[in-house]
């Protein structure tokens, strides 16, 4: 009896763990190159590069890669207003695409790590759902 | 004078080969521009759909999932709005008046919805409300388009009416072009037409077809985001957003197929060809194409002689280029294309309002009214 117990436990702790397991940084990216796609491309474009003066780079960009939790903030909550990326000024305005906080995780994998762009931590969702709209203010 | 034609001469090669691939008229910037803009209000993030009551009250839509009645100048929230999906290029669109508001003070809304409180995403949907004073009542959904998707893309929606009294919306392909489009059996990729209750006019080109979803009035579309009555003859016109190229303008005529994704004139963000075909029997040429595209995005004709030299021209918002396009059309043709308020921002829609004025709603401005050069 003690056994079946035991056993119960495992096989219901193993299956809530893997359904709550984070992907590992790689699958993370081949998600987020399915949502970037969907949801980024028409103005970022497929090379990363955006319009200057309209829609800001992502490839080398440093607003990007200096400004982590600022960047998932603008894709979590949307973003408006002045930055500046690559010493140009950008005043536009990002609409939230509500996305859930494990696609936002996938697409800051795929983004940081595309175009020659490199980051070594992974982003996790508990990071992202960590991340308040304040940090924009 | 030697040096001068040569550098003409070279001008004119440079301006050829950069225009290779483009659709005439090339678009131009005037020499001489008697018009400039007021901001009417400010601090609507994305204007997206714009409706007049009066002069000075009007109905604005913010994507994100605000309703705003503007009156003298002075915007409040109007409470009583269904739940609003915001996904992508989803979230609140367009909003229209009844044809006949003074009386029942009934209002038509596109939204982007999950109406089955499922978790499988969204679809575009029509919506009647009666406003009263600053809130929504008696909220009946009329339309739903069937199946949900997580897909971000092309919800559409314009929504006009035709002399008849019938209602137009559009929805765009949902993301799913190889399945949507084509298949009248599906939503998506659609204009759609409806009595004024939501009910499915007798006439509609497919009703009684098998499995045919009977609203639809045609189809073959990618994404509509301007759409207006033609203010002489009573045509609905549309313009939808292409690929890379190939946004079109279209007379939308019933049960006709305009094409998408057989035929296009545009190609793959990638730059990778989505078909070799520009035209096929039994699909609709667009009245005109753009490419390269601009994002064309609102729809009116200045019939009002506000603006004397441009009665009748064409207008569709940029939201590529951030500048309001003036197309002039000659015997069932385009001839000539003009930037009317270069670098304003990304232009989301144009309206004719009351008073014959063009109004603009401009992304991070707000709702702007161009004016005559004082």
């Amino acid at each position: 009896m003690r056994l079946l117990i035991v056993g119960y436990l495992l096989i219901v702790g193993g299956t809530t763990a893997s359904l709550y397991q984070e992907k590992t940084k790689e699958e993370s990216i081949v998600a987020g190159e399915e949502i970037y796609q969907d949801f980024c491309l028409q103005c970022h474009l497929t090379t990363g590069a955006g319009v200057s003066g309209v829609f800001p780079p992502l490839k080398d960009s440093d607003y990007l890669m200096n400004n982590i939790d600022k960047s998932i903030a603008g894709i979590k909550f949307g973003l408006k207003g002045e930055i500046v990326v690559n010493d140009e000024i950008y005043d536009g305005v990002m609409a939230k695409q509500g996305l859930d906080d494990e696609e936002i995780a996938d697409v800051m994998n795929y983004i940081l790590n595309q175009w020659g762009n490199s980051y070594d931590a992974q982003i996790t969702t508990q990071q992202v759902s960590e991340v308040q709209k304040s940090v924009l203010d | 004078m030697k040096i001068y034609s040569y550098y003409s001469v070279i001008l004119f090669f440079t301006l050829y080969l950069s225009c290779a691939q483009d659709n005439p008229p090339f678009i131009e910037s005037p020499n001489e521009i008697n018009y400039s803009y007021e901001t009417v209000i400010d601090g609507i993030d994305i204007p997206w759909g714009l409706a007049f009551i009066s002069e000075n009250d009007f109905l604005v839509t913010e994507i994100s999932g605000t309703l705003y009645r503007v009156v003298n100048r002075t915007k409040t929230s109007v409470e009583g709005l269904p739940e609003v999906y915001v996904r992508g290029q989803g979230g609140l669109l367009d909003v229209a008046l009844h044809p006949d508001y003074t009386n029942n003070n009934t209002i038509f809304m596109t939204i982007s919805a999950n109406t089955e409180g499922d978790d499988e995403g969204g679809n575009t949907a029509l919506y009647s409300a009666i406003l009263d004073g600053n809130s929504l009542k008696d909220v009946k959904l009329l339309y739903k388009a069937t199946p949900n998707t997580k897909k971000g893309q092309h919800w559409g929606s314009r929504i006009v009416f035709d002399r008849e009294g019938y209602l137009y919306f559009g929805i765009g392909d949902r993301g799913n072009r190889d399945v949507n489009p084509q298949d009248i059996s599906r939503d998506g990729g659609k204009i759609y037409r409806l009595n004024l209750d939501g009910s499915i006019p007798k006439d509609n080109p497919f009703v009684g077809k098998e499995n045919a979803k009977e609203a639809v009035f045609s189809y073959g579309h990618r994404n509509p985001q301007g759409m207006v009555t033609h203010p002489k003859t009573g045509e609905i016109w549309e313009h939808e957003h292409g690929p890379k190229g190939g946004d079109e303008i279209n007379i939308i005529k019933p049960g006709i197929n305009y094409g998408w994704p057989t035929i296009t004139y545009g190609i793959n963000y990638s730059g990778t060809p989505i078909t070799d075909k520009t035209s096929m029997p039994n699909m609709a040429q667009p009245y005109y194409y753009w490419f390269p595209s601009i994002g064309p995005s609102g729809m009116a004709f200045s019939s009002s002689g506000v603006y004397p030299d441009w009665t009748d021209n064409l207008f569709a918002g940029s939201l590529k280029f951030e500048y309001l396009e003036r197309l002039v059309i000659e015997n069932n043709k385009v001839v000539k294309r003009e930037k009317v308020l270069d670098k304003i921002g990304r232009v989301r829609n144009v309206v004719e309002g009351p008073d014959g004025y063009l109004y603009l709603g401009v992304e991070g401005k707000g709702i702007l009214k161009i004016v005559h050069n004082k």
